[in-house]
C-alpha cells in the first residue's frame, strides 16, 4: 500500500479538508498532549504507573517488569503525540503510539503461551514482521511479551504475522547441526475468508472495497464454519478476527487443533470446502444426495441469507448475467423457455427470475428426463454456490503457514484487526471498526468519568477498542482455564503411571 | 538382522518385559509364523538370509512398487490398477491366502516380510524417500487388503486389536437419518457403525463420508478399510522415522551398505521427471521475452491456456504464474528474460508493485533467492503432467492445472477450437477420453493429430526412434517435440530466432 506511507497521500476523502488544517499538527502539538498528561508536575509519575498497570503490572512478569520500569521513561517521554485523525495510518509516530499504548501485548502473550509463566509455546513461536520499508522479516521470536513489545516499538512494523511453534527457537535455526531438528510442531488451525474469492458473484463492489451488502458473505461464512467446527469437531476455542479490510480469519486454539499435522488440517479444509473448479469448469457445486449432515445444516442456515442478501441485495442475475443461472439449470426445455421470457424483460429482478424457474417448471416446461426432485437439487446447488463459504483453503492446510496477528493495524485502511463476537456476528460492522488514528485521538480526548476516579485505566480502556480487548481477554481466559485443567489431568495421569 | 533399539544392554541381562525385548532376549534366531496373509510389519525379521536373497527379494518388491507408482502417474483407476498389478504381483511378490493351501505359503510370507524390512532400511534416509515409500507401501497394502478373502481379512483385523468403539443401538436410532445421509446410502441397510476419534480417519473426513459429532467420527462397517489403512500408514510412518534415526548407527560392514544405497538410488528417478536435456533443443537458440508469443503455438494446452489468459487479462494468479514460469525456465528462458517477460506482460501494474510483489517469486522459482543457498539448487523443476493432474483444481480466477482435467467438456472443446483444433472426429474422441479421465491420452491424441504429417515423415525416414515418440508425460517434452517436428530439416538456429522473432 504505497499510499499509506507518506502523510501527503492519505486516503482521498481526507485530503479535501486537510487543506484547511494543513498547518494544524505543529500548533496542535502543545495543546493536544495536555489532556493526556494531566499535570506537568506529576506527569512522569502518572505515566510510569500507567505503563506499569497497563502491560507490565502483573507479577507474572516479575522478572522483566522492573527493567521496563527503569528503561521506559527516558526512551518514551509521555509521547507528545501530534496525532489527529488526519495522520497517515503507518506514520512512525502513529505506529509507535499504537504499540506503546494500545496494543494488548499481555493478552496476546497469554493467548499464545497457554500458561501464565513463559513457556516454549511462546518463546519458540515464529513471528514475521513487515517493516515500514516493506521488508519482510521472518523467524523472529521472543521470550516474553515485553521483548516483543520492545521490538515492535523499535521497529514499528506495519503489521506482523504469527506462525507455528517450532522444535527449537526460530532464531537459533541456523546454528543447528541438522536442518531436521528445526521443524514446526504446533499451531492453531486457521481459516482465511477473503472477499476476493467472491468476486464473481459480488455485484455491489469490486476489488478492495466493501460495503454492508457484501459483508453479508463473510457473516454467512462465519456462521457456517463456526457451527461446523464446534458441533462436528468439538472445538471450543475459536477466535474470529476481522482481517482489517474485507475478510475474516479464524483461529481454532484448542490443544487438539493445535497439534494436528498437515494431513488432518487438509482433512478439515476438505470437509469444509465445497466449491470446486475455476472459471471454466462450469457448475461449481456437485454434491451427492442425500446431502451430508454438514451440508444439510449449512443449507438451512444459508437459505434465509440467500433470499435477502443474494436475491435482493446482490441481484446477481440482472440483465445478461442471467445466462449464468441458465447454465446451472439442468433442463434444456426449461432453459430455453426461461431465456425467452427473460429476453423480453431483461430488467426483471433476480428474485423474480428465481421464482420464474419454479413457476415455469410447474407450468409444464420440464421435459420428461428432469424430475422435480432433480430440479430441486439443482436449485439447492445454486443456493450453495452463491452462499457457501469460500475458504482460502491453502492457508488452513499447512502447519507452517503464517497469518496476520489479531489487533494489528491494516496498513491500507488503518482499521485494527479486532475480534468478532460470534454471539453477535450479525451486528458486526466492518465499517465501524475503529482506525488507529481515531483510537489515538480518543485516548487524547478522554477525560475520565466519575466512576473511574482513582482507578488507573489502561489506554485501550479509554477508547472504542475496549469491548474488543475485553472480548479477547475473555476468550484467552477461557482458553487458559481449559489448558490448565488439561495440564493437571495429564500430570495426574502421569503420576498414576509412575506408581508401582 | 535389523534392530530398532540400539541403545540396549547386553541382551542376556535384560528383563523380559515386553514382546520386543523378549524376542531379542533369546539370541537364537527364530522363524516367525505367519498366520495371516496381510502383515502390519510390526516385528522385524530375525532369521538369517543369504546376501543374494537379501538383494533379489528387495529388488522384486521394488519392481512391484515402481509399477504401482507408474499406475498412479498414469492416473489409472483403482480397478484398472488392480487388474494391471495382478500379473506383476504374481510374478514378483506372490502372496496367497490361507485357503490356497499352498506349500509355499510360509515362504511367500517370509519374503514379503523380509523384503519390506529391507526396503525400509533403504528408504528411510531422507524425508522424500520415506514419504514416497510409505505412500507406495500403503497402496500395496490397500490393494492386497481389497482382494483378501473376507473371512481371513476379518480374522486379521481382529488380530490387530484396534480400539474401536461400537455405536450403540440407541445412538444408531437417534442419529439414523444423519448416519444414512453421511454414509450416502439410501438408509435401507442396517449396518454396523464404529465410533473413533476423527483424526484416525482423515481421508473419510476430507471426503465427507462419515458423520462427525463432537470430534468423533461415525464410520460405517464398509469403510473399515480406510481405518485399517490409516492405521497401517501411521505405524509405518512412525517406524520409518525410528529407522531413520537408527540408521547412522547401523554399524554394518560393507556388504549391506552398497546394496541399500543402490536400491534407494534406483528408486529416486521417477519416470516422468523433467530432464535438463529438454531445455537444450537443437536449432532453437535461447528464447527471449519477445519470442514467447511466437513459440507459444508449440506449447501444450495447459501452457497455451495460461498464455492466452495472461494476454487477455495482463495478469495471472500465483499458481498459474508458478506453473508458467517453471515451464518457461524449462524451455530455456533465462532468469533475466523471464523477469522481462512478466514485467511486460503485467501491463497494468507499476514497476514498484511488480518489483515488490512478483519479482521475488520469479527469482525464487529459478533458485536465485530464498531459503538456504546451499540447498535450494536451481529452484524448482518444471511441473510434470503427473504433478498437474494431481494438484488441487483451480478455484475462481485461477487458470493453472491441466485444462483437460479442469475444464468442463464444452469449455475444453471451445478452447481446443480456439487453438486451431477443429477436426470433429478428433474432438469427439477427446471428449470420450476426458469422460474416462484419461487426460494425458487426450492431450497426446491432439498432439499426434496436429503433427500427423511430421510424425509420419520421421517414422518413414527412421530418423526418430520409437522412444522419441513415446507418450508425452511432461509439458516441456511436448514443447520440445512439437518444435522439433515443425522445424524438421532446418538445421540452423538463425532462421527461427533471427529476424522473424523480433517483430
Amino acid at each position: 500500500m504505497p499510499h499509506s506511507i507518506t502523510p501527503e497521500s492519505t486516503p482521498q476523502e481526507e485530503s479535501q479538508d486537510s487543506v484547511t488544517v494543513k498547518a494544524e499538527p505543529e500548533t496542535q502539538t502543545q495543546d493536544f498532549d495536555m489532556p493526556d498528561a494531566p499535570a506537568e508536575a506529576d506527569k512522569a509519575k502518572v505515566n510510569l504507573e500507567d505503563l506499569f498497570n497497563d502491560e507490565d503490572s502483573d507479577n507474572e512478569f516479575s522478572s522483566s517488569a522492573p527493567q521496563i520500569k527503569a528503561e521506559q521513561p527516558p526512551s518514551s517521554p509521555p509521547v507528545p503525540v501530534a496525532i489527529s485523525s488526519k495522520s497517515g495510518y503507518s506514520d512512525p509516530e502513529v505506529m509507535r503510539a499504537f504499540y506503546q499504548r494500545l496494543f494488548p501485548f499481555r493478552y496476546l502473550f497469554q493467548w499464545l503461551n497457554h500458561s501464565p509463566s513463559p513457556t516454549n509455546d511462546f518463546a519458540h513461536r515464529e513471528f514475521a514482521f513487515t517493516l515500514p520499508n516493506d521488508a519482510y522479516l521472518r523467524y523472529q521470536s521472543f521470550p516474553t511479551a515485553d521483548v516483543l513489545r520492545k521490538q515492535c516499538v523499535q521497529m514499528l512494523p506495519s503489521r506482523f504475522e504469527i506462525g507455528p511453534v517450532y522444535s527449537t527457537n526460530p532464531r537459533d535455526r541456523k546454528t543447528l547441526r541438522k536442518a531436521s531438528a528445526f521443524r514446526p510442531l504446533t499451531k492453531e488451525l486457521v481459516f482465511d475468508i477473503d472477499m476476493t474469492d467472491y468476486d464473481d458473484i459480488r455485484t455491489c463492489c469490486t476489488g478492495a472495497s466493501i460495503c454492508h451488502k457484501c459483508w453479508a458473505f463473510i457473516t454467512m461464512a462465519i456462521k457456517v464454519v463456526d457451527v461446523a467446527l464446534r458441533d462436528d469437531y468439538g472445538f471450543k476455542h475459536i477466535l474470529w478476527v476481522y482481517s482489517g479490510r474485507r475478510g475474516a480469519h479464524a483461529w481454532v486454539c484448542d490443544k487438539r487443533a493445535r497439534e494436528m499435522d498437515d494431513t488432518k488440517r487438509r482433512a478439515i479444509a476438505g470437509y469444509l470446502e465445497l466449491l470446486k473448479g475455476g472459471d471454466q469448469s462450469g457448475k461449481k457445486v456437485n454434491v451427492r444426495r442425500p446431502l451430508h449432515p454438514h451440508l444439510e445444516r449449512s443449507l438451512n442456515i444459508l437459505k434465509e441469507h440467500f433470499q435477502t442478501s443474494i436475491l435482493h441485495e446482490q441481484d446477481p442475475w440482472s440483465e445478461e448475467k442471467a445466462a449464468h443461472l441458465l447454465q446451472l439449470l439442468p433442463d434444456q426445455t426449461l432453459r430455453s423457455e426461461l431465456e425467452k421470457k427473460w429476453a423480453a424483460s431483461p430488467s426483471r429482478p433476480s428474485a423474480r427470475k428465481w421464482t420464474d424457474v419454479d413457476e415455469l417448471a410447474k407450468a409444464g416446461s420440464l421435459s420428461a428426463s428432469t424430475t422435480t426432485k432433480s430440479l430441486l437439487e439443482a436449485k439447492q446447488d445454486i443456493v450453495l454456490e452463491y452462499t457457501y463459504p469460500r475458504l482460502d483453503a491453502e492457508v488452513s492446510k499447512k502447519l507452517n503457514h503464517l497469518l496476520k496477528s489479531p489487533f494489528v493495524v491494516h496498513p491500507g485502511t488503518g482499521r485494527v484487526c479486532v475480534p468478532i463476537d460470534t454471539r453477535k456476528v450479525e451486528e458486526f460492522d466492518p465499517l465501524d471498526v475503529p482506525t488507529v488514528t481515531e483510537l489515538l485521538a480518543e485516548v487524547d480526548e478522554w477525560e475520565g468519568g466519575e466512576e473511574d476516579e482513582g482507578k488507573k485505566l489502561a489506554d485501550w480502556e479509554k477508547t472504542r477498542l475496549k469491548p474488543y480487548v475485553e472480548l479477547f481477554r475473555e476468550f484467552v481466559a477461557g482458553l487458559l482455564k481449559d489448558e490448565k485443567a488439561g495440564v493437571k489431568r495429564e500430570r495426574e495421569e502421569g503420576e498414576d503411571a509412575m506408581e508401582f | 538382522m535389523i534392530r530398532h533399539d540400539y541403545s540396549r544392554v547386553d541382551p542376556k541381562r535384560r528383563a523380559n518385559l515386553d514382546y520386543k525385548k523378549r524376542q531379542f532376549a533369546n539370541p537364537e534366531f527364530k522363524q516367525q509364523d505367519y498366520e495371516h496373509r496381510l502383515n502390519f510389519y510390526t516385528l522385524p525379521p530375525t532369521a538369517e538370509i543369504t546376501l543374494e536373497d537379501f538383494e533379489t527379494w528387495a529388488i522384486n518388491r521394488l519392481k512391484v512398487l515402481s509399477e504401482l507408482e507408474a499406475c498412479s502417474f498414469r492416473n489409472r483407476s483403482p480397478e484398472e490398477t488392480a487388474e494391471y498389478m495382478t500379473s506383476i504381483l504374481n510374478k514378483y511378490l506372490p502372496l496367497r491366502s490361507n485357503s490356497a493351501r499352498s506349500q509355499n505359503l510360509q515362504e511367500e510370507r517370509k519374503r514379503d516380510h523380509y523384503s519390506h524390512f529391507i526396503l525400509r532400511l533403504a528408504f528411510s534416509a531422507t524425508e522424500d524417500l520415506r514419504r514416497r515409500f510409505s505412500r507406495l507401501e500403503t497402496m500395496l497394502f490397500r490393494l492386497r487388503y481389497k482382494e483378501d478373502d473376507i473371512r481371513e481379512r476379518r480374522e486379521f483385523v481382529n488380530s490387530l486389536h484396534l480400539e474401536w468403539e461400537e455405536v450403540s443401538e440407541e445412538e444408531k436410532r437417534q442419529w439414523s437419518t444423519e448416519l444414512a445421509a453421511a454414509s450416502g446410502s439410501k438408509r435401507n441397510d442396517d449396518q454396523d457403525w464404529f465410533k473413533v476419534d476423527w483424526e484416525r480417519v482423515p481421508e473419510l473426513v476430507e471426503q465427507r463420508r462419515v458423520l462427525l459429532k463432537m470430534g468423533k467420527a461415525y464410520v460405517p462397517q464398509r469403510e473399515q478399510m480406510s481405518l485399517v489403512v490409516a492405521e497401517y500408514t501411521k505405524r509405518l510412518d512412525d517406524a520409518l522415522e525410528l529407522t531413520a534415526r537408527a540408521l547412522p548407527r547401523l554399524d554394518e560392514d560393507d556388504r549391506l551398505a552398497p546394496i541399500l544405497a543402490h536400491l534407494s538410488q534406483s528408486f529416486t528417478t521417477p519416470d516422468a521427471a523433467y530432464s535438463s536435456s529438454d531445455a537444450s533443443i537443437d536449432g532453437l537458440s535461447a528464447p527471449t521475452a519477445n519470442s514467447i508469443d511466437v513459440l507459444s503455438k508449440h506449447f501444450p494446452l495447459c501452457m497455451q491456456n495460461l498464455h492466452m489468459n495472461l494476454r487477455a487479462n495482463s495478469h495471472l494468479k500465483h499458481f498459474g504464474r508458478l506453473q508458467y514460469t517453471l515451464f518457461l525456465k524449462g524451455i530455456g528462458l533465462s532468469l533475466e528474460e523471464c523477469i522481462l517477460f512478466w514485467r511486460r506482460s503485467f501491463k497494468l501494474i507499476t514497476d514498484e508493485k511488480f518489483t515488490k510483489e512478483y519479482k521475488y517469486n520469479i527469482r525464487h522459482s529459478y533458485g536465485d533467492v530464498g531459503g538456504d543457498a546451499n540447498r535450494r539448487g536451481r529452484g524448482y523443476t518444471p511441473y510434470s503432467c503427473q504433478k498437474l493432474l494431481t494438484e488441487p483444481v483451480p478455484s475462481g480466477g485461477q487458470n493453472h492445472g491441466c485444462p483437460y482435467r479442469t475444464f468442463k467438456e464444452d469449455n475444453l472443446i471451445a478452447l481446443l477450437q480456439k487453438t486451431g483444433v477443429s477436426d470433429r472426429d478428433l474432438l469427439k474422441t477427446v471428449r470420450e477420453d476426458v469422460g474416462k479421465k484419461r487426460y494425458h491420452v487426450a492431450c497426446n491424441r491432439v498432439f499426434e493429430h496436429s503433427h500427423k504429417r511430421e510424425i509420419k515423415k520421421v517414422k518413414d525416414d527412421g530418423t526418430w526412434s520409437a522412444a522419441d515418440l513415446d507418450t508425452i508425460v511432461h509439458p516441456n517434452t511436448f514443447f520440445k517435440r512439437s518444435w522439433l517436428l515443425k522445424h524438421l530439416g532446418e538445421g540452423n538456429a538463425g532462421v527461427v530466432n533471427g529476424e522473424k522473432m523480433e517483430e
